[in-house]
């Protein structure tokens, strides 16, 4: 029997998508080993928040509501976690593997002297283990990762956008425990969130992506992906090779010194694919490479390709897919 | 087969290690290079002198078979104590195992405070404000010193060692340490010991064939593929 328990991200009182997919994740989990599902989350003026938990199965829903909490802190949040964890003494805990979950659940490991799963793509429990699987060395290999016998809390990060979330057909009771957290050491501290410029579509949680390399000759040319991208919905995604020529910021870059993704839809244009491009990309579902070199090592991961020139192709498919729309 | 490899400082480590000299540069003080590794990391650890960097500790590996993060960071956390420390500059993730777990780890290990995915960093009144990364937006975050710092790319732009830098890097001694040294029994954090393991190395699963859409007539292959998104692939 493993309880689960999972720890909830909220930015300005709304609960991350990426949560919910952990929360769906825990709920099979917990069914699958006959445990409970419960969830932490932290904030301030969030207690409203902890149905929508319940709907995703959470028998429990543990929340630290601190004016102090109001902006993350590593310090303030794992204690919350930890706090939780002491409650509810769960034998699994997992975070979304993002900026937030990655800076939580490691922290709370080292507090308990035990080790991560970290950002793995699949997971499932055998035999009481957690067993998971991650793209490791660029990409080029994946390894299966488990926890040790003797490990008495499993700690798990799993990769964004890759599981499903869904609510439960048999909700959960979301009993609300409010977690008294007395003496908080926070020594480092958000002071301010800026988001980034209105109407830009972070790579790292984006559905799907547009993304230009050094095929599209200089920085004058973003206009012709972004048309696609305001057609798609998708966010704008650039190889090293733009980002060091000074084409555009460095949060674009996807691969290995860049954001890793995993977005439903991938478009690369004028994009070789090097394996350092590949490690930050070749897990999304759908690839779609446009290339005039038919030899591009991008076309081996890719699901549809147009071997053409990008600067009549793209400008095409926006079209393509303003009809498809109408 | 690693003969032909040549095995160099990770990215992320580069940035770290520029920010460390610049600090120095502009207040004073020392920088250690320090790192857990077998006898080839000392390549890294002369770039790191030839850089500018005053001292360099290597805990040694060799021998001690699969040590998970957490092990790397008792092991680390114990030599970082013996050793004074304002801040401890990291990067933010390594490059090949990527588990981007190791910042938080050892910060909580040190009991320090820790600022990670650091795209930019300011000196304020003794502390640190720093710009931090996260999905659509940016945290400003306010740390007081001592404490570390998980470094990624955008901080800066890492400098080129100098000849003299290099010449003065191999008249340097690397102190070896044990896992002793760090208070660590290896027993404890090596092959069964692990809390993650890694069971196998697979192949990634593999992908289809890709369907060749031929683009001579631009907006007849768009099209084409546009609704091959939409009804095969379904994701439009
Ligand atoms: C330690 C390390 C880390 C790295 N990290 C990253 C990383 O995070 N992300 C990353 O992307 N790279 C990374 N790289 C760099 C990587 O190795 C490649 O150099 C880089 O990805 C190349 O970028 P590119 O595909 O845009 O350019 P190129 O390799 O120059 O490819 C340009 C492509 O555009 C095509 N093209 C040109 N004109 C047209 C046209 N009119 N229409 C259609 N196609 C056209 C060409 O056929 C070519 O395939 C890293 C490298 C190292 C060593
Ligand atoms: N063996 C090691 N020795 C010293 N530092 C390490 C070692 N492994 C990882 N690190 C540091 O921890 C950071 C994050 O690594 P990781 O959590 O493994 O992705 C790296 O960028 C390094 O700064």
């Amino acid at each position: 029997m493993s309880n689960v328990l999972v720890f909830i991200e909220q930015r300005d009182g709304k609960i991350r998508k990426s949560s919910l997919e952990a929360l769906t994740l825990g709920h099979s989990l917990s069914k699958k080993s006959g445990g409970a599902l419960a969830a932490v989350i932290a904030g301030s003026g969030i207690s409203s928040l902890a149905p929508e938990l319940a709907a995703y199965g959470a028998s429990r829903v543990f929340v630290a509501d601190k004016p102090e909490l109001a902006l993350f802190s590593s310090e303030g949040y794992t204690t919350a976690l930890d706090a939780a964890a002491t409650a509810f003494n769960p034998s699994i805990v997992l975070a979304s593997a993002t900026a937030m979950g990655r800076d939580v659940a490691p922290r709370f490991a080292a507090r308990r002297g035990v080790g991560v799963l970290s950002d793995v793509m699949s997971l499932d429990v055998v035999d009481g283990r957690l067993v998971g699987s991650r793209p490791v060395y660029s990409g080029k290999a994946q390894a299966v990762v488990t926890t040790g016998p003797s490990v008495a809390i499993q700690v798990a990060t799993p990769r964004p956008n890759v599981f499903p979330a869904a609510k439960s057909d048999a909700p959960g009771a979301g009993e609300v425990v409010n977690l008294d957290l007395a003496a908080l050491k926070i020594r480092a501290k958000v002071v301010k969130m800026q988001a980034a410029e209105a109407g830009e579509i972070d790579v790292a949680e984006a559905d799907k992506i547009v993304t230009g390399g050094r095929g599209i000759k200089g920085p004058e040319s973003w206009p012709v992906l972004r048309a696609l991208c305001t057609e798609l919905g998708a966010a704008l995604g650039a190889s090293r090779a733009a980002v060091d020529a000074g084409w555009i910021g460095h949060e674009h870059q996807v691969g290995q010194t860049g954001k890793v993704v995993s977005p439903s839809l991938y478009i690369a244009c004028g994009v070789s694919g090097a394996i350092q491009h590949l490690a930050g990309m070749g897990s999304s579902k759908v690839i779609v490479a446009i290339n005039k070199d038919p030899e591009a090592p991008i076309f081996k991961v890719a699901t549809y390709g147009i071997v053409g020139d990008l600067f009549q192709i793209v400008p095409a498919m926006t079209e393509a897919a303003k009809k498809l729309k109408a | 087969d690693e003969a032909d490899v040549k095995w160099i400082v990770s990215p992320y480590d580069e940035y770290a290690l520029e920010e460390a000299l610049k600090t120095k540069e502009a207040t004073g003080g020392t920088v250690t290079a320090l790192t857990f590794g077998p006898t080839r990391a000392d390549t890294g650890l002369r770039e790191c002198l030839a850089r500018g960097a005053d001292d360099a500790v290597r805990i040694a590996s060799d021998g001690l078979g699969q040590v998970d993060s957490l092990g790397v960071a008792r092991l680390l956390a114990g030599v970082i104590k013996t050793l004074p420390h304002d801040v401890v500059w990291m990067g933010n993730k390594g490059v090949g195992t990527d588990a981007q777990v190791l910042v938080p780890m050892l910060a909580e290990l040190l009991d320090l405070p820790h600022v990670n995915l650091v795209t930019k960093l300011e000196w304020k009144d003794g502390a640190i404000v720093a710009h931090r990364e996260i999905e659509g937006a940016q945290e400003i975050v306010e740390m007081s010193l001592p404490g570390v710092i998980g470094a990624t790319k955008g901080l800066n732009e890492p400098r080129y060692a100098s000849l003299k830098g290099i010449m003065a890097a191999k008249k340097k001694t690397i102190a070896v340490k044990t896992p002793a040294d760090a208070g660590v029994d290896p027993a404890t954090i090596a092959g069964p010991a692990a809390h993650v393991r890694w069971t196998k190395l697979e192949l990634p699963p593999a992908r289809q064939a890709v369907k060749l859409i031929p683009g001579d007539d631009p907006a007849k292959a768009a099209t084409e593929l546009l609704n091959l998104l939409k009804n095969e692939a379904k994701v439009l």
